[in-house]
């Protein structure tokens, strides 16, 4: 028969196609615990894109795991941002140049491995080398010999920083490649963490499972889908968990985790939709939190384009951010998740670690008859047009780029004087900054990678800085931070800073937008929810019922 | 019969290549530097971009880099991701399986609804029954999947409490029959029109008067004679729309977070991943060359007088 034939030939062909395409799948899930300290608390998780090393994670996803896994010399207080010792019994210097640590007795890695000054020195080595990768690398710069590890060009001369010597079991000195007093303070950032043997020894098996000296062991890693992490019983420190361990569950996007959480399926969503956040007191009864992150939105310059980088252009600049109303931007767009920004720091800072509000005074205060005065007497927008560059592909940068040349072109009473300029993906964005094509001020955020006023100006305006990405240069500014870090007192140095930032403001290096907040709802399964300066949430002090 | 499906085979290797090298060459054509981008706002030294480049050979001329892709994919090499330094063939062997899951479920409820409702209508053209399944496909093909797929949410997860809202990791089927049922809804409008419309058709048909005129039991005219013909436009269509369902599902996977082809397509395009891309790509492509060649020995058994030598 002839239909017969036809229909084993479409059923061979059939065969063929499945066994090319590999059908599969399946797989196990495993139920939530109880509650109390047993209590396993579901939180949504974006996958880092990159591997899990701790001096290779620059992004808030993977900051959570490290968060939770590891332990440094330092930690921030999650309340106040400030430096406080964990693993550092001390850190004393005399110079500001050389320092020496000692590592606190009785810390163990979850494997069992003691954590000792090579530990620390060891990972640190692994972090600077040019060979290994490492995106945090930068961190390493100010100790002595990171030129020779990690070579602007060509390959690296030595393997280990010279400034880094082990004395003893629990010992260690640094050399610094210049005064910074604040160093120490630095080191609560993940790329400072130790490393147990295992890290260097069996490097994939522990990437697929890292190991670390934190409050939370990793008990299974599904990439794509799922982080189980549990509490250590024997963690020695001070910062115990109080519950069971967490379950970090990827989400395609943050609207899907927030569905999940109204749904009873999610415990807590650290990053609320801006869509949803009308909707988010109602839905979830109060269980809502906003509160300052490190992070500073600014419009940067182009100074290497000439007609930026005039005294007239430093007046037509402030002209444009006193053009700019901030407070309703960041009221009808952001519903209160920003707040206007007044001066080039953060609030997380607090006016100890050297935020001072109102630092930018009139400058950054809506006066539109004064925006357009000093824009006129400044000879007008260089160009006569401004365009202002963004990403369009995350965080919805249009619609405020598009207020903000609202906002100016009223004051100025042109409809065509400032347009946004999107640019279509990041990768592209960060490329087009890096060859200097653009003729126009650009998107700049900001995330600090530690709470010290240091991290919101040098790296930012000091001249050829890492991430100075207009080139503004100010030889004022630069004496000022060379003084402030050299300076011991951190009184006198954050003052210091704080007279840089004033040359920032006279000069209106960048346009001072608005602080970002970090955000995040919780279901009624848990309490104590807090985020840290970084956003992060501090899993370990939350309970569950 | 048997030549005929090993030429058809044998005629994809070239398309294979082609649609490849098509991608490869539009993902190395989009601007920026996908290296640079991982650093996100943080300055990177050009030394470690560089260095990074060279490791996963991205340095390398267009026409190189695309013969190391194509000789490890005969390796059965997908290549590597950028970021992550996860295989892409990793990626694919997490992403397929829920796709396939998917796919398999919303094909299933487009057929068997959508022919169903098809014959239905098609029997009584211009009858109260027909006007309501043109009304009622007519409203399917005019709303975007995304507004049914939040009403569906709405209505089964949060006001009956019948399925879940969410796709978990495990994507289990019970979890994935809402997703599909809203991922296969606009397919279902076209086959019912199209079921309808031929049936209409096809009654009026000389043949079908003659079998009649024979006297044939009236469950052997439909079933037989009038059914099989009129599902060639149908089965032309369904073949087609298997790579739409598996590689198309973008906005329907992301609502109901269901981590499959279309997410991680759509989110390796976003951050340039071309081998990622490339990988995926060419997997569709040949979903859709292989659905239409069972198309193809499907009109034969349906029309005998269709014949391949």
């Amino acid at each position: 028969m002839r239909g017969a034939t036809h229909a084993k030939w479409a059923a061979c062909a059939v065969a063929v196609a499945l066994a090319a395409t590999g059908c599969g799948g399946g797989g196990s899930g495993g139920g939530s615990g109880g509650g109390g300290a047993d209590g396993v608390v579901r939180s949504s998780w974006g996958d880092p894109q990159n591997p899990l090393e701790p001096a290779n994670t620059n992004e808030v996803q993977g900051g959570k795991v490290l968060d939770m896994i590891f332990r440094g010399l330092k930690r921030y207080n999650p309340k106040t941002g400030k430096a406080e010792d964990a693993l550092a019994e001390k850190i004393d210097t005399k110079d500001s140049t050389h320092f020496t640590v000692t590592v606190k007795q009785g810390w163990t890695f979850s494997d069992g491995e003691k954590v000792t000054a090579k530990s620390f020195v060891d990972a640190w080595n692994y972090g600077a080398n040019l060979k290994n990768n490492q995106k945090n690398a930068y961190f390493f710069q100010y100790i002595d010999g990171y030129d020779k590890v990690h070579p602007d060009s060509g390959q690296p001369t030595a393997q280990t920083l010279s400034g880094l010597r082990v004395t003893g079991p629990r010992t260690f000195t640094v050399k610094l490649s210049q005064r910074f007093s604040t160093w120490p303070d630095t080191l609560g950032y993940a790329a400072f963490a130790p490393l147990p043997r295992a890290f260097f020894d069996q490097h994939a098996a522990w990437l697929a499972k890292p190991v670390g000296n934190g409050p939370y062991t990793v008990r299974s890693y599904a990439k794509g889908s799922q982080m189980s992490l549990r509490t250590w019983k024997a963690y020695p420190g001070p910062d115990k968990a109080v519950n069971g361990g967490v379950d970090l569950k990827v989400y395609t996007d943050n609207n899907t985790a927030y569905t999940d959480l109204v749904a009873g399926n999610l415990d807590l969503v650290d990053d609320v939709p801006a869509a949803q956040l009308k909707n988010a007191k109602a839905d979830l009864n109060g269980r809502y939190i906003n509160t300052p992150a490190g992070i500073i939105q600014t419009l940067a310059f182009p100074y290497y384009d000439k007609a930026w980088n005039t005294p007239q252009a430093a007046k037509v600049r402030t002209g444009l951010s006193m053009a700019i109303n901030r407070k309703q931007i960041t009221e009808t767009i952001f519903q209160k998740t920003r707040t206007p920004a007044t001066d080039w720091t953060s609030p997380v800072l607090g006016a100890s670690g050297g935020y001072r509000a109102g630092l930018c005074g009139k400058a950054c205060a809506y006066d539109p008859a004064a925006a357009k005065k000093l824009i006129s007497e400044g000879g007008g927008i260089p160009g006569g047009r401004l365009k202002i560059t963004y990403n369009a592909d995350t965080g919805s940068h249009k619609e405020w780029v598009d207020a903000v040349c609202n906002s100016i072109n009223n004051t100025i009473g042109n409809d065509k004087a400032c347009v946004g300029s999107p640019v279509g993906t990041f990768a592209d964005f960060r490329n087009q900054i890096g060859q200097k094509k653009l003729t126009g001020p650009f998107r700049a955020g900001w995330q600090m990678d530690y709470p010290l006023i240091q991290n919101f100006l040098q790296p930012l305006y000091y001249t050829n800085a890492s991430s100075n990405d207009g080139k503004w240069s100010d030889p004022r500014f630069d004496k000022l931070v060379d003084e402030a870090n050299a300076d011991t007192d951190t009184k006198t140095a954050i003052s210091k800073f704080q007279q840089a930032e004033e040359v920032v403001r006279d000069q209106m290096a960048a346009i001072p937008l608005w602080y970002q907040n970090g955000s995040a709802g919780y279901s009624d399964r848990v309490s104590h929810v807090e985020l840290n300066p970084f956003s992060v949430p501090v899993y370990n002090e939350i309970k569950v019922s | 019969m048997g030549r005929y499906v090993a030429r058809r085979l044998l005629q994809m290797i070239p398309v294979f290549i082609g649609a490849t090298l098509l991608v490869f060459c539009m993902m190395y054509a989009l601007p920026g530097d996908p290296v640079r981008a991982l650093a996100g706002e943080q300055a990177v030294d050009p030394a470690q971009i560089a260095a990074m480049k060279k490791d996963l050979g991205l340095d390398l001329p267009l026409w190189h880099q695309y013969w190391n892709y194509l000789t490890g994919l005969l390796h059965g090499d997908f290549g590597t991701q950028i970021a992550s330094g996860q295989p892409v063939a990793d990626i694919i062997a997490d992403a397929f399986p829920i796709t396939a899951r998917l796919t398999f479920f919303a094909f299933a409820f487009t057929t068997v609804v959508g022919i169903s409702m098809g014959i239905f209508a098609g029997m009584k053209a211009d009858s109260a029954r027909d006007r309501v399944l043109l009304m009622v496909t007519l409203l399917l093909i005019s709303v975007p999947s995304f507004v049914l797929g939040f009403l569906g949410q709405y209505f089964f997860a949060f006001q009956l409490g019948w399925v879940q809202p969410n796709v978990s990791g495990e994507a289990n089927w019970n979890e994935l029959f809402l997703p599909a049922v809203v991922l296969g809804s606009l397919s279902l409008a076209y086959v019912a029109r199209l079921t309808r419309t031929s049936i209409a058709e096809n009654l009026r048909a000389d043949y079908m008067r003659t079998a009649t005129a024979k006297g044939l039991p009236r469950r052997r005219i439909i079933g037989v004679h009038l059914l099989r013909n009129s599902m060639i436009p149908v089965v032309t269509y369904l073949g087609t729309d298997i790579g739409a369902l598996m590689g198309g599902a973008v906005v329907t996977e992301g609502i109901f977070n269901v981590k499959g082809v279309g997410w991680s397509v759509f989110g390796a395009l976003k951050q340039r991943e071309g081998a990622t891309v490339v990988g995926i790509v060419t997997l569709i492509v040949v979903v859709y060359l292989v659905a239409s060649l069972l198309v193809d020995l499907l009109y034969a058994v349906l029309d005998p007088r269709i014949r391949y030598a």
